[in-house]
């Protein structure tokens, strides 16, 4: 009994140590700015730490090539086992501070059924999202029409938030290389 | 001679500077449309322009050092690497102490996209956007717009031929620009807000297929006005940079809105 105690005390302590650790120096969650997700809840990219992720940017308005962004998520989703894919998590952060309300952000995740127990759509203000696409090398602008022009590509990261891998390929088909680290990555 | 003096100890005293008026430290360029070299298909390389305030000097070694004194998170050696890779201010003799290689009327340089950044919404500021940059570039000594004269671009061209390891000069030691601004051209290169927003290509005519899908949305640009070599080196030397590089002659200067 005492030495089950002893070792539940030493689990905890290593748990609160490991959540309590400054995050790596090369995290892109170190990014301090403030989200509101889909739901309008606030949230900060540090508190995303624990478990693998997906991440990219996208607007919602995009006529051409976001549908195509989400499409990606879902393809890995779709090509990952029902328990690796229970592990995997999806961020999908607006470019849009103007435009993509959390209201903006429940209407895609409607429209597209996007599962919001694992994936979480979020929007913050134009100096978080040049910080964000900054730390995600992420190259984008705004066109005289509001539209916006920007890379399009999914970010694997690991628990910690250090880039993993990255796949310019993009749609329902998923990159196999991309794929392949998003499995090594779960299964470590 | 006795208004530089002035101007030059308002700026080493910051809490002088915090009660004057930020004008001081600020040129004021009034707005207006612009034809940029860049030459974007949805714009048609036209940029209507608000008017700002900007910096009439690059931001030097010493106020850089009242900043991270202030702020430590962006001191050499605390400064996580995702927002500044290694050699972040490695001139400078300490995280504290700027020495021989880092004059503190020099600008100060190897500092990232991120650390300009902060250092400008510090001061309750941002970065210049690339056209309210490239507009206030554009001015000579007596002139708004300078950019069709060649003697112009060649005095400016002839910076880019001094060789690199040359020491920078002090800021403010060239002659202001007609709008009050000084060391545009001539010193360093500087960062802009929207340097990741530089989607260059050579020719966005033979831009193939699936290059074309890595952006969303097919805002093309072209390059405008080709002659115009010193700009455009800018251009092509920020579209190549990450927002954690650092480059020896790479500094920056802040912007305002209107007030």
């Amino acid at each position: 009994m005492r030495r089950l105690f002893v070792l539940l005390l030493t689990v905890s302590l290593a748990f609160l140590a490991a959540a309590a650790a400054p995050l790596p120096g090369d995290s892109v969650l170190r990014v301090p700015a403030n989200f509101k997700d889909q739901d309008g809840k606030a949230f900060t990219l540090a508190q995303r730490r624990g478990g693998v992720q997906l991440v990219t940017m996208f607007y919602s308005s995009c006529p051409y090539a976001c549908p195509l962004i989400i499409d990606t998520g879902k393809g890995i989703d779709h090509a990952l086992t029902p328990a690796e894919r229970a592990k995997l998590r999806v961020l999908l952060l607006s470019l849009d501070p103007a435009r993509d309300t959390p209201a903006k952000l429940g209407a895609v995740v409607a429209k597209r059924k996007i599962d919001t127990a694992r994936w979480t759509l979020g929007t913050t203000d134009a100096s978080g999202v040049r910080q964000t696409a900054a730390v995600l090398g992420i190259r984008y602008r705004q066109l005289a029409n509001g539209e916006f022009n920007h890379s399009s590509v999914m970010i694997l990261l690991d628990a910690d938030g250090r880039i993993l891998a990255r796949t310019e390929k993009i749609g329902a088909q998923p990159d196999p290389e991309f794929l392949a680290a998003v499995r090594k990555a779960l299964r470590t | 001679m006795m208004k530089t003096r002035y101007l030059g100890l308002l700026l080493m005293a910051p809490l002088l500077l915090a009660a004057a008026p930020s004008s001081s430290r600020y040129a004021s360029i009034p707005g207006g449309i612009f034809k940029s070299v860049l030459d974007y298909e949805d714009s048609g390389g036209k940029v209507q322009l608000k008017p700002y305030q900007l910096m009439r000097r690059p931001v030097t070694n010493a106020e850089f050092l009242d900043f991270v004194r202030a702020n430590p998170t962006w001191q050499r050696g605390k400064v996580p690497v995702v927002f500044a890779e290694s050699r972040y201010l490695q001139s400078w003799a300490g995280p504290l102490q700027l020495g021989g290689k880092a004059k503190p009327q020099q600008p100060v340089v190897e500092v990232s996209w991120f650390a300009a950044d902060a250092y400008c919404q510090s001061i309750g500021a941002r970065l210049p956007t690339w056209a309210e940059w490239e507009y206030a570039a554009a001015a000579d000594e007596t002139r708004r717009d300078a950019r069709q004269d060649p003697a112009w671009r060649e005095r400016i061209l002839s910076w880019y031929s001094r060789p690199s390891n040359t020491p920078l000069g002090n800021v403010g030691a060239a002659p202001a620009n007609a709008y009050g601004v000084q060391d545009l051209h001539g010193l360093v290169w500087e960062w802009t807000e929207d340097y990741a927003s530089m989607l260059v290509s050579g020719d966005s005519r033979e831009q193939k297929a699936e290059d074309r899908l890595k952006f969303c949305g097919a805002g093309a640009i072209g390059m405008d006005d080709r002659e115009n070599y010193a700009v455009l080196m800018r251009v092509a030397m920020l579209s190549a940079l990450e927002a954690d590089d650092v480059t020896a002659n790479l500094g920056f200067r802040c912007a305002l809105a209107k007030p």
